[in-house]
C-alpha cells in the first residue's frame, strides 16, 4: 500500500520560493497568476495494514514541522 | 568547564567549535549524532553549524531526530546549557527546544558575509561579556536564516527578555530582526550569526571571543 503526503507551508508563512515562481511566470507573459504556493510531495511505500494514524504521526514527527507546515494525507 | 559538540554527517563548523570552546579553557569532547549518550559531567552542548544531512526535508529535521539529539534534549530540559550555531540553531529549533522555525531567506540567496549584529540583552550566560545595546560583528553563512514564529510567540520572546541578537540591516527576512534567541530559561542559545567564526585574530574579528570567555565561568553541571 501506498501513502501520498502533501506538505505545504501553512498561509500566514511567507513562501519567497512561490513568489519567485510567480514573478518569472509573470516575465513569461503569463499573465493572471496570483499567487503561487510551493509545497512538498512525499510518496511512502507502506507495509500492509499500516494506518493513517501512523502516516499522520510519520507527518507530525518528521514529514512536516507543524510550526510552519500543514500537510495532507492520502491513502491508496 | 566541559563541553560537547555534536557532530552530524555534514556538520562542517564542528571543529571551529570546539577550538573556541577551548580557547575560552574548555575540556571539548566530540559525539557524533549516533551516540545514545551525552559524556559524564558536560556543562554545555554544542550543537554546530554545517549541513546536517545534507539539509534534506527540511534544515535540521533529521538531526533532530537522531539518537544524540534525544540526550541533547534531555539535557536541555534538565536545565543544561546548549549553544545552537546556525544548523545547530535549526536542528533545536526542530527538536522543539527552542521556539519557531528558521525558512529559506526571502531574498532566496545563500547568504555569507559580516553583519552587524545589537546585542539585546546581557542579562544570559552567553552575552553577560557584552552590554546590552553593543554592536558587534559576526559572520552569517546561510540559506535558510528567516527566523519564524507566531506573532504571540515573537511577543512572547521579546517580553521575557529572550532575543539574544537582532540583525542591523536584516539580511534574511527574519520576524523582528530576529539572529538569535534563548530557550525560557536562558540557558539555550540558539543563533543563525556564527560567533566561532569571529573569535580569533586569525579570523579577521573578535567580537565572538566574549561569548565564548563568558562561558567559561559555567560550572554548574546538568
Amino acid at each position: 500500500m501506498k501513502a501520498r503526503v502533501h506538505v505545504m507551508l501553512k498561509n500566514g508563512v511567507l513562501d519567497p520560493q512561490g513568489e519567485a515562481v510567480r514573478h518569472a511566470l509573470g516575465a513569461m507573459g503569463f499573465d493572471g497568476v496570483n499567487g503561487v504556493r510551493q509545497g512538498k510531495v512525499i510518496e511512502l511505500d507502506l507495509a500492509d495494514g499500516t494506518t493513517e494514524a501512523t502516516v499522520n504521526e510519520m507527518c507530525e514527527k518528521l514529514l512536516s514541522n507543524m510550526v510552519i507546515e500543514s500537510y495532507t494525507v492520502e491513502m491508496s | 568547564m566541559h563541553a560537547a559538540v555534536v557532530v552530524f554527517p555534514g556538520s562542517n563548523c564542528d571543529r571551529d567549535l570546539a577550538v573556541a570552546f577551548e580557547a575560552a579553557g574548555a575540556k571539548v569532547s566530540m559525539v557524533w549524532h549516533k551516540d545514545t549518550k551525552l559524556p559524564d559531567g558536560v556543562d554545555i552542548v554544542g550543537v554546530p553549524g554545517g549541513f546536517s544531512f545534507g539539509d534534506y526535508l527540511r534544515c535540521g529535521a533529521i538531526a533532530a531526530n537522531s539518537p544524540i539529539c534525544n540526550e541533547v534534549k534531555a539535557h536541555a530540559d534538565r536545565g543544561g546549557y546548549a549553544i545552537g550555531i546556525c544548523n545547530g540553531f535549526q536542528v533545536l529549533a526542530e527538536t522543539g527546544v527552542l521556539p519557531g522555525a528558521l525558512l529559506r531567506n526571502a531574498g532566496l540567496k545563500y547568504i555569507c558575509k559580516t553583519v552587524g549584529l545589537n546585542v539585546v540583552t546581557s542579562q544570559c550566560a552567553y552575552t553577560e561579556g557584552y552590554s546590552a545595546g553593543d554592536v558587534i560583528d559576526i559572520p552569517i553563512a546561510h540559506h535558510d536564516g528567516n527566523y519564524f514564529a507566531d506573532d504571540e510567540t515573537i511577543a512572547r520572546l521579546q517580553g521575557e527578555d529572550r532575543v539574544a541578537f537582532t540583525y542591523t540591516d536584516n539580511p534574511n527576512g527574519a520576524k523582528g530582526d530576529i539572529a538569535g534567541i534563548l530557550s525560557a530559561n536562558k540557558r539555550v542559545l540558539g543563533m543563525m550569526p556564527h560567533p566561532e567564526r569571529a573569535a580569533d585574530a586569525g579570523h579577521g574579528g573578535t567580537d565572538g571571543q566574549a561569548l565564548f570567555r563568558a562561558l567559561s565561568g559555567i560550572l554548574t553541571p546538568a
